[in-house]
């Protein structure tokens, strides 16, 4: 099994193998690596790459297949409030709540989901239900606010210190290894469905619907299917994410804005590839640790500023995506005879 | 509930549907003509109210002369808009349009933090609260309807009654036979984009004698007018004016009666509903 999985961490290329499974050496040494000072530090920041990372990939499954959703931040919001939520005020242990938050969103998705697709709602219309759906969940949020705290925000209920029923490890490497996992793990979904009918029907609907429906794909199935792993996987991100930084706000968790980081972190990196959200997540990330470092709070919104204009030059230039650019690249140049994959 | 309450909030509804009206239908001009709907249309806006704030407070100039240029800087930047970011990427994915006019939204909205920081700031206009039959209404909002009802109806007469602005209309319905036919849809985009970005900084105009701006500003009610804009339906303009006051009396009169993110909640519930029963919006012939 490990082998498997270093095996598939290094991209299909056959070149590349060796170096998958080198960076994933790395990765799995790092909280030991010599960092100085730095290391906790480093650490965090690992910690949310991997986390925005997976959620970041967890949408990519849709986002691959046309099926835009501008409000993942309904999802990611519901499932770091439903599982905080109930540690709070009934003392249920966050992976109980965490298993309740991600069918609750699943749930969520189906009820979003089915009409959608049955009533052929696409493209543009799509992209703009779902991103009622993520306002509709920050409202709610904040419009229930003697629970929830409102626009304030809340704080997960300290379990004091080291505690698994909790879920809650004062130290930041247990979570670094959840992280890790959770990325791995969503890594392997998506290649799973790279590799299953699901992927082909799915292409097929995106090229033409009424064409793919017409030789008996199952269109609302598929669609639904795909849209419900996505959604469940990104509340699980929510889930973990909650634990870990245990403050949730609901303009950091749902809504319009963190909808729109999701997508444009794995637009930024590629959503059509594997590691495309990843390499975009982490970008993303680096240039807003480096700018808030360098610049402190004097140049408030230079870092977005970056890396809004970053955003429009990529799409417009590199409409693959910065990773699938590169690997589209390396593809063409290993095989000249080949067809360019994706 | 005092019944006067909800009267004057239901009024202050139709005061407030006019403005909204105006986006809707700059956006809707957009999105029929073009395909595009422009997620950074209120950011847009929110540079209109700018503009007028620091014409009048720093330059001194007078409040309606503010608003003309404002007018016209927003729709030089609705150009550019077009030239620069649309146009580039025209014969790409649907998708790709959608979220590159998604990363201007972030980037005007650091810029303006960037420069301006996120202060609100307000024109502090002393203008007078009329009172009427127990309600009270403010003369600024009758002014913001008054103007979005003329400039509503200017683009109406423009689309109806002008070669060119029954040329966007043909656009609108056809874009690949109007092409075929000869027609420079190019230059009808451009000049789409333009009206569009006008009316966005007339509504900026119209919005900063009422609120105070900050960068975040558009953020606060663009869902909606995106919203609006398809639920009104391509192209439709009586579509777009009774989404307009439909939602414009949801959001006011439902915020009396229960809170303001209830009545935003219920709204965009109204559009997630509509969109699956009409998908081609309320009064649309159809996609």
């Amino acid at each position: 099994m490990p082998f498997r999985i270093l095996r598939w961490a290094g991209g299909e290329g056959r070149g590349r193998r060796p170096a998958g499974g080198l960076c994933l050496a790395l990765l799995l040494l790092l909280p030991w690596l010599p960092l100085g000072p730095a290391r906790v530090y480093v650490i965090h920041v690992m910690i949310l790459i991997l986390v925005w990372a997976f959620i970041g990939t967890a949408w990519s499954l849709m986002g691959r297949f046309g099926l835009v959703s501008l409000g993942h931040g309904a999802f990611l919001g519901l499932g770091a409030y439903t599982s905080t939520l109930l540690w709070n005020f009934w003392g249920v242990s966050p992976w109980l709540g965490g298993a309740v938050a991600v069918v609750g969103a699943a749930l969520l998705a189906l009820v979003l989901g089915y009409p959608s697709f049955r009533f052929r709602v696409v493209g543009h219309y799509f992209a703009l239900v779902t991103l009622a759906l993520g306002e509709v969940v920050r409202l709610l949020i904040i419009a229930e606010r003697d629970w929830t705290g409102g626009s304030l925000g809340i704080t997960l209920k300290d379990a004091g210190g080291f505690s698994l029923a909790a879920a809650q490890f004062g130290d930041k490497r247990v979570f670094y290894f959840a992280a890790l996992a959770v990325w791995l793990a969503g890594l392997a979904v998506w290649r799973r469905v790279d590799r299953s009918m699901t992927r082909s029907a799915l292409e097929a609907i995106g090229e033409d619907e009424a064409a793919a429906a017409a030789v008996g794909v199952p269109v609302t199935r598929f669609k639904l299917r795909i849209t419900l792993i996505s959604a469940a996987l990104t509340a699980l991100g929510g889930v973990l994410y909650g634990q870990y930084v245990t403050y949730l706000n609901p303009g950091t968790l749902a809504g319009i804005g963190v909808s729109l980081q999701i997508v444009f972190a794995a637009v930024v990196g590629g959503m059509y590839t594997l590691l495309g959200p990843t390499v975009g997540t982490a970008l993303t990330i680096a240039l807003a640790e480096y700018l808030r470092v360098a610049f402190g709070v004097k140049l408030l919104g230079m870092a977005d500023t970056i890396y809004g204009l970053a955003l429009i030059l990529i799409i417009i230039f590199l409409p693959e995506g910065l990773y699938g650019t590169v690997r589209a690249q390396v593809a063409r140049r290993a095989a000249p005879a080949a067809a360019p994959g994706r | 509930m005092d019944p006067v309450l909800i009267a004057e909030a239901a009024v202050n509804g139709v005061l407030l549907g006019g403005v909204l009206a105006l986006l809707a239908l700059g956006l809707n001009l957009i999105f029929g003509v073009v395909d595009i709907v422009w997620i950074n249309y209120v950011e847009l806006v929110m540079l209109g109210m700018y503009a007028v704030y620091w014409l009048v407070t720093a330059f001194g100039w007078p409040v309606w002369l503010a608003g003309l240029a404002a007018v016209a800087l927003v729709g030089v930047l609705g150009l550019l808009v077009h030239l620069l970011i649309i146009a580039p990427i025209l014969a790409g994915a649907p998708v790709n349009q959608l979220l590159a006019t998604g990363g201007l939204l972030f980037f005007l909205q650091s810029f303006a933090t960037f420069l301006w920081t996120t202060d609100h700031r307000s024109l502090r206009l002393a203008l007078p609260i009329l009172q009427v039959g127990g309600m009270y209404l403010s003369f600024a909002r009758l002014l913001a309807f008054a103007v979005s009802l003329l400039a509503v109806t200017g683009l109406y007469l423009f689309l109806t009654r002008t070669y060119m602005g029954t040329a966007i209309r043909a656009v609108s319905q056809d874009r690949e036979a109007m092409a075929l036919m000869g027609a420079d849809t190019r230059t009808m985009y451009l000049v789409t984009a333009g009206i569009g970005g006008a009316m966005g900084g007339l509504a900026g105009a119209l919005l900063i004698i009422q609120y105070s701006v900050h960068p975040y500003f558009g953020a606060s009610f663009g869902p909606l007018v995106f919203m609006i804009c398809v639920l009104g339906g391509l192209g439709s303009m009586p579509g777009a004016l009774v989404a307009s006051f439909l939602m414009s009396e949801v959001i006011s009169v439902g915020g009396i009666i229960t809170s303001t993110e209830m009545a935003y909640v219920v709204a965009f519930v109204i559009f997630i509903a509509a969109m699956f029963v009409r998908p081609q919006g309320l009064l649309a012939r159809g996609r």
